[in-house]
């Protein structure tokens, strides 16, 4: 269903339904409310499919609200208000039960007898089977993502038969089945699939590109890039509750400006993902979510190629002189949580944590004049033009730095070469970076941003031990007894050599005007499907 | 511009030109040769916006890759990019492509990049040329008086609307609309696009939603869309009055205190006849210049209205996809501006023989 719908097709889709909503002309204002949503979402879907080369994030989705995976994640309460995914509790989607076998390598699924995709035919194992060997073989992010659950080729998943699906893990790991909850490995009809593939396109990337093909609690009924997306209710969903909603119309609205006056008007239901700026002045008017990215921290970077951050005090006087309070205020408005001022003891395994550290310009003078480089040096300090929060926090860690005698001047990086010059090139000696995990274990945090070579750990970090310790617990059960020391000891090493400086935990702001059920996700996308008019 | 390709347009060119040399359509043949000078321009287009984008410093691969991407992931993603080939390869494969009216496909927005423009250059073209339209109908009356009586109200009048106009940037004019019309008061629809999401777009022929929905008789959308279509288009039309009055003003004095006007208005010619048979045609020719001039930069300054009013043009379209080096994307804008502005220099050209039959084409 893409922009190539007519609008005689597109009539007789909606006159294929039960209950037609008129959608043309007759649907007046006060109508709107019961049966149909509308959010606004500054990013543009750019693909229907998520395995596709060069799916945007956005599009992300799709593959939550029109596809299923096996299983999901629970829900619980945020303490500042809200629900949010719990990764705690793993949830039946497509799946009825799942048993793991005593050695930890196989997990067994049995999928639910009445699941059906919607063209109203039966979800198989099979069908499964065709949709994790697609997600492990195209290449690519989903492929990448499949392998941080242990998940790598095809003869790994099996069709017992028609309800029956097995996975065979190389060895067992705690990341496999919450691996199977992220967007990626979402299940696809195979038939439909199959029948629009080619030889050149065995994986049918460009049908499933513009017509998804899945079971989802939602179907894809408009979607125009660029301008909007439009999403109507599976009444036959299998995989939870029936939404109450019957259709949400997703829009791109790229200005913040414009954004704002559709929500305080009423106009939209829900802005997603909205500034730190706006989320602190509507506070009062609407209802606005602000929850803390989990995992995820906005920290200075710190690069070892760069002489003088070899030096350790050189360092700790960094961290000592980073304007915490100021820049939590001024780039985030206070949206999120603080990441500084804690103690230096290690109690428990929470990630991300308070460090040790807060704004102290005597103690970083004191560190400054012990270090090889007491009369201070120049340094360019790198930020992306793309991300809003880091111009502000740049100037204040520039003011602040030039008081311990380090010089920087402030090098915008546009968009594409952002990613390229930080993260894969890894050349930039002092920069800011806003990494997180999908999945919410701090040593799959670790593993991204600390163990050398990986894209995130844009500082060239390489520490041994805790190399060691990163490849010893990423799979590891969090309830094995070594688990909690080995991990409190990967925050010690952090914290004391400092490559990442943490700032502040960002959080994801959604404004809400009409509409109430919204939930937060790890993936930083609108889950429609517990949204209802309120 | 879908089915438009480079290689139909030159093979249906060059015949022409060379069997219309008869005497008898000198216009026509004029044209054809125009547009036969204009190969070479969109050649040296099609060269420079490959290379120039490829000297962008940006890495598309490493872009696209995705959030969690390793070397031999992004590696992949170059191979299936044919980012791996050597540059003339890669030109020699765009050119190909080209030739077949392939246009590429656009990695940012997932479509083929013909299907991206056929959809997105008539809504920037809609919303221009509404706001030319407005613009002129404003600033042409308001120059022609300002010329007539200099010094008076409606000079002044002139003066400040046209230093208004051109010193309020495109975003800040359309916030403010938005605030007070749309806001505070109400009036004004939700700044959604080009149409509100309860109606469908009209069945696409131009890509024009007036002219479709008006060819379809659907008159709700039609006034859906139009209504849209209000505050753009106010907001750019206050952008270009400046040059379009200034120009007005300027070439009506120069046309009024010439020789030919005396004569005329001593041989006892009515005053309208004097003011808009004679002085008015002859000051046309450069406002007419200058409406070219004002509707090229109007259509780049379009980006910041796109982006306020969620308006899905392409000027928003190319700036998005030239921050994420998505190649295919930038060069089919390059190239359908260069074709657009090769069309609009030969429409101006032929104004100016309409107004002015002393410019001989053929001359030319």
């Amino acid at each position: 269903m893409t922009d190539h719908t007519t609008r005689r097709n597109f009539l007789k889709m909606g006159a294929a339904g039960a209950s037609v909503l008129p959608f043309l002309r007759a649907m007046p204002a006060a109508a709107q409310g019961a049966d149909t949503l509308v959010v606004v979402n500054g990013q543009t879907v750019n693909s229907l499919d998520l395995h596709r080369t060069g799916t945007n994030r956005a599009s992300y989705q799709v593959s939550v609200n029109c596809y299923d995976r096996l299983v999901s994640f629970g829900t619980k309460d945020v303490p500042s208000g809200g629900l949010s995914y719990d990764y705690e509790t793993i949830v039946p989607e497509l799946a009825e039960s799942w048993s793991t076998s005593d050695d930890g390598l196989t997990i067994t699924f049995k999928i639910k007898p009445n699941a059906t995709f919607w063209d109203g035919s039966k979800v198989t194992a099979e069908d499964v089977k065709w949709s994790f060997d697609r997600a492990v073989s195209v290449g690519g992010f989903p492929t990448v993502q499949m392998k941080a659950g242990g998940l790598e080729r095809p003869d790994q998943f099996a069709a017992l038969d028609a309800e029956t699906f097995t996975v065979i893990l190389d060895r067992p790991s705690k990341l496999a089945l919450p691996d199977l909850a992220v967007p990626v490995p979402f299940i696809i009809n195979s038939a439909v699939a199959k029948a629009n593939a080619t030889t050149d396109d065995p994986w049918a990337m460009e049908y499933l590109h513009t017509t998804p093909a899945g079971s989802g609690a939602y179907k894809v009924l408009r979607w125009t890039p660029g301008e909007q997306l439009v999403y109507e209710r599976n009444d036959d969903w299998a995989g939870g509750p029936t939404p109450a909603i019957k259709r949400v119309v997703v829009r791109e609205v790229p200005s913040p400006a414009t954004r704002r006056a559709l929500i305080e008007r009423g106009d939209v239901q829900v802005s997603f993902d909205i500034p730190d700026k706006d989320a602190a002045e509507l506070a009062d008017k609407l209802t606005v979510y602000s929850t803390p990215v989990e995992n995820c921290i906005n920290c200075v970077c710190l690069n070892t190629n760069f002489e003088p951050f070899q030096d350790a005090n050189v360092r700790k006087a960094l961290a000592y002189a980073m304007p915490y309070e100021a820049i939590f205020e001024a780039s985030a408005y206070k949206r999120g949580a603080p990441l500084w001022g804690g103690d230096a003891e290690i109690t428990d395994t929470a990630w991300p944590r308070k460090t040790q550290y807060s704004t102290d310009l005597d103690m970083a003078r004191e560190h400054m004049a012990k270090s090889g480089f007491p009369d201070g040096f120049d340094v360019p300090l790198s930020i992306s033009t793309d991300l809003a929060w880091m111009e502000p926090a740049a100037l204040l860690i520039q003011e602040s730095l030039a008081k311990i005698g380090v010089k920087t001047q402030i090098d915008k990086i546009p968009g594409a070469n952002w990613r390229t010059a930080a993260l894969v090139e890894k050349r930039l000696d002092l920069h800011l970076d806003n990494f997180g995990g999908w999945l919410n274990t701090p040593d799959y945090y670790f593993f991204w941003a600390y163990q050398h070579g990986h894209l995130f750990n844009s500082s060239n970090y390489l520490n041994p031990e805790v190399e060691e310790l990163v490849n010893a617990t990423l799979h590891m059960p969090m309830d094995d007894p070594e688990y909690a020391p080995k991990i409190k000891r990967m925050f010690e090493i952090v914290l004391e050599d400092l490559p990442r400086i943490p700032l502040y935990q960002p959080a994801l702001n959604v404004a809400v005007n009409g509409a109430e059920g919204y939930e937060f996700w790890f993936h930083r996308q609108l889950d429609v499907r517990p949204l209802a008019a309120g | 511009m879908s089915s438009g390709s480079i290689a139909s347009l030159m093979f249906a060119l060059w015949p022409r030109a060379k069997t219309l040399s008869s005497p008898a359509y000198p216009r026509l043949r004029a044209i054809a040769l125009r547009v036969a000078q204009s190969i070479p321009v969109v050649i040296g287009v099609v060269l420079i916006s490959f290379l120039l984008t490829r000297a962008l410093p940006g890495d598309p691969a490493a872009y696209f890759a995705g959030a969690a991407a390793d070397e031999a992931s992004i590696a992949e993603v170059r191979t299936a990019l044919g980012l791996d080939k050597p540059l003339i390869q890669q030109f020699f494969i765009y050119v190909g492509d080209l030739l077949e009216g392939d246009l590429g496909r656009s990695l940012s927005s997932g479509q083929a990049v013909a299907q991206d423009l056929a959809k997105r250059l008539p809504a920037s073209l809609e919303l221009t040329l509404t706001a030319l339209i407005l613009s002129c109908a404003i600033a042409i009356p308001l120059g022609i008086l300002a010329a007539t009586r200099p010094g008076s109200w409606v000079d002044h009048l002139c003066r400040v609307v046209v230093t208004a106009g051109v010193s309020l940037p495109t975003f800040f004019t359309g916030i403010v609309l938005i605030y007070v019309f749309y806001y505070l008061l109400g009036i004004a629809p939700a700044p959604l696009g080009r149409l509100d999401f309860i109606y469908l777009d009209p069945d696409h022929v131009t890509g024009f939603y007036l002219i479709d929905a008006a060819l379809m008789g659907d008159w709700e959308t039609w006034s859906g869309a139009a209504k849209q279509l209000v505050m753009p288009a106010i907001t750019l039309a206050l952008f270009t009055l400046a040059p379009i009055a200034r120009m007005t003003r300027a070439s009506m004095l120069t046309a009024l205190s010439s020789d030919f006007i005396r004569t005329a208005r001593a041989a006892g010619l009515s005053n309208g006849k004097v003011l808009y048979g004679y002085a008015f045609r002859n000051a046309l020719l450069p406002v007419v210049t200058t409406l070219g001039m004002v509707f090229s930069f109007a259509l780049g300054a379009n980006v910041l209205v796109e982006k306020v009013f969620a308006w899905p043009g392409i000027g928003s379209y190319a700036v998005e996809a030239l921050v994420v080096s998505d190649y295919a994307a930038v060069q089919g804008f390059v190239l359908a501006m260069a074709l657009l502005f090769v069309v609009l220099n030969l429409v101006i050209d032929l104004l100016y023989t309409a107004i002015d039959p002393r410019i001989g084409f053929s001359s030319k």
